[in-house]
């Protein structure tokens, strides 16, 4: 998935100006190659001095030049334009911006960009395939009906690949205890437990 | 959010170098310009909230040395590389064996993403969750010393009736914590002035008359490793935690128990108390009060009544006291049930 293509091909208009404008402010941050020739050579850091990060977001390499506050979930966001992913509370208690770092879900709000120099990053966007094909997990949410408002969705999404790839999906026990992080304010919970259930075997290893 | 430098030491001693360059000896780790950070869910948390204000970073997490990434199972015990993540732990196989206690203490604290992000050092380590210290227009004793404390005559429904002053009784909201007080661990530090090894119970410090003096620990120290001693009997232990909710919520009240068990009769039992008190609370009356007992529901209420014999109930926090010591029996009887 090819990063302006990918923001663009959201369909409705409102949807279209949104990713338009991010995608153009994305550009910003990116860095060139004449703006790393100008990055300041000296050896100690300084208050405000930005910072160079490498990601791997979706397996599309990215560098960007951040302000060392900036939340792994405000990069996607507002660096990136990768919008799936959420911002809740941005406190770390309602698992709507839950992402997979190096394949294991994590809370993108409480963490800070830099911190993740040189990770592999796993977005909602990034888990269909090229031809359009949802994940498993993606289809299981749609057939189960696991969502009214949407908000969590990509938060609960990536959140319950993380819990079947831990080896915490055995009994619809376990999955709501070990997807107790993701809050669900439409309260579609018994179809959330569905959804994974039906996805689990799928799910494993993918 | 205050803007700060951002550097990845890349060995112990290079992080306690910077960490040494940047602050002074009396500076508390809480409030120095230069801090560390691991898993980051508390303390990028409290940077967004403004309560904790470093102007650098030091991130743990480019350490090179192996040893704070392992857990070690040994005759001696169990060894925990600090930089563990708590979910790690409470999935190893030896550890849930072993010490029953420890892996429930860890499944049943905090949501699966935070079990991935969170290290098992910066876990014991964390900060009260009091509302009134979160929340930085409030006075607090523990965030801006002799401000005050608005938690006194505020709801103080989640706060402790164990270890408070009239300065702080902010709760200790860990769970961990409760099963290495619990089993006598010994936590490893490594700073300026050389390692250490420090006994589990004295690594937090009761409120007193300075609660911002959270831990023992200086400034440019790094807690390296958690050593839980060998205890072939721990393997009849569980945590038991009581919460408004089921899963993903703090402690009302918890209670880590460890039994020897002759028969029924009570050889040893090790027993500590969450979300009742300041600190991570080891109950050795109620320990003593079981020593040689015949452990039944009389005598566990009699061990809970010593336990919560000096506790100081606020306006809204009465009820943890009835309800600590229901917990504390609970915990007892499931315990001495265990099959092993």
């Amino acid at each position: 998935m090819s990063q302006p293509s990918a923001l663009s091909t959201n369909g409705l208009s409102r949807r279209k100006f949104m990713a338009g404008t991010v995608s153009a402010a994305a550009a910003a941050p990116l860095l060139t190659s004449t703006a790393r020739a100008e990055a300041p050579t000296a050896t100690q850091p300084t208050l405000r001095q930005p910072v160079v990060t490498s990601l791997r977001i979706n397996k599309q390499a990215y560098e960007l030049s951040l302000d060392t506050r900036t939340s792994l979930l405000d990069a996607l966001r507002d660096h990136i334009g990768l919008t799936g992913t959420k911002k809740g509370c941005d406190h770390g208690q309602c698992g709507a911006c839950t992402v997979l770092v190096d394949g294991k879900r994590v809370l993108s709000c409480l963490s800070f960009a830099v911190m993740n120099d040189g990770k592999d990053v796993t977005t909602i966007e990034g888990l269909a395939s090229t031809d359009g094909k949802l994940h498993p997990m993606q289809q299981a949410f749609i057939d189960q009906d696991a969502f009214q408002c949407g908000y969590c969705t990509p938060g609960q999404i990536m959140s319950a690949i993380g819990c079947v790839n831990e080896g915490h999906a055995d009994s619809e026990n376990d999955i709501r205890d070990y997807m107790s992080g993701n809050i669900c304010r439409c309260a579609a919970y018994p179809n959330i437990v569905a959804a994974i259930l039906q996805a689990r075997g799928e799910t494993r290893g993918a | 959010m205050r803007p700060f430098i951002y550097e990845q030491p890349t060995d112990i001693s290079a992080a306690v170098a910077l960490a040494s360059n940047f602050t002074t000896r009396d500076d508390q780790p809480t409030r120095a310009n230069a801090q560390f950070i691991a898993g980051g869910t508390n303390l990028a948390d409290y940077m967004k909230l403004g309560v904790a204000e470093p102007n650098r970073l030091l991130d743990l997490n480019r350490l090179e040395e192996q040893k704070l990434r392992q857990i070690r199972v040994t005759e001696d015990g169990i060894r925990f590389g600090a930089l563990v993540r708590m979910g790690e732990a409470a999935d190893h196989r030896e550890v849930k064996a072993r010490y029953p206690v420890i892996a429930d203490s860890l499944r049943l604290a905090a949501s699966g993403q935070i079990r991935n992000m969170a290290s098992l050092a910066g876990n014991v380590l964390q900060r009260t969750r009091c509302e009134y210290f979160r929340e930085t227009s409030w006075a607090c004793n523990k965030r801006v010393p002799g401000s005050g404390c608005a938690a006194m005559d505020g709801f103080n429904r989640q706060h402790a009736v164990l270890g408070g002053s009239d300065a702080c009784i902010a709760t200790y909201h860990g769970d961990f914590a409760q099963a290495l007080i619990a089993l006598d661990a010994v936590v490893h530090a490594e700073g300026s002035r050389g390692a250490r090894k420090i006994p589990f119970a004295k690594l937090h410090r009761q409120p007193g008359d300075t609660p911002h003096i959270e831990t023992d620990l200086a400034a440019d120290e790094i807690v390296t490793a958690i050593e839980v001693p060998a205890l072939p009997w721990a393997r009849r232990s569980l945590y038991l935690k009581i919460r408004d909710r089921e899963s993903y919520a703090f402690a009302l009240a918890s209670a880590a128990v460890a039994l020897d068990l002759d028969g029924e009769t009570v050889r040893e039992a090790r027993i500590a108390l969450g979300g009742v008190a300041t600190v991570p609370w080891r109950a050795s009356v109620a320990e003593d009060a079981l020593q040689g007992k015949k452990l039944d529901e009389a005598s566990a209420g009699a061990a809970a009544d010593a336990a919560f014999a000096e506790a100081q109930p606020h306006q809204h926090n009465a009820f943890k006291i009835e309800l600590g010591k229901r917990t504390l029996v609970r915990a007892l009887l499931e315990t001495r049930d265990m099959k092993v």
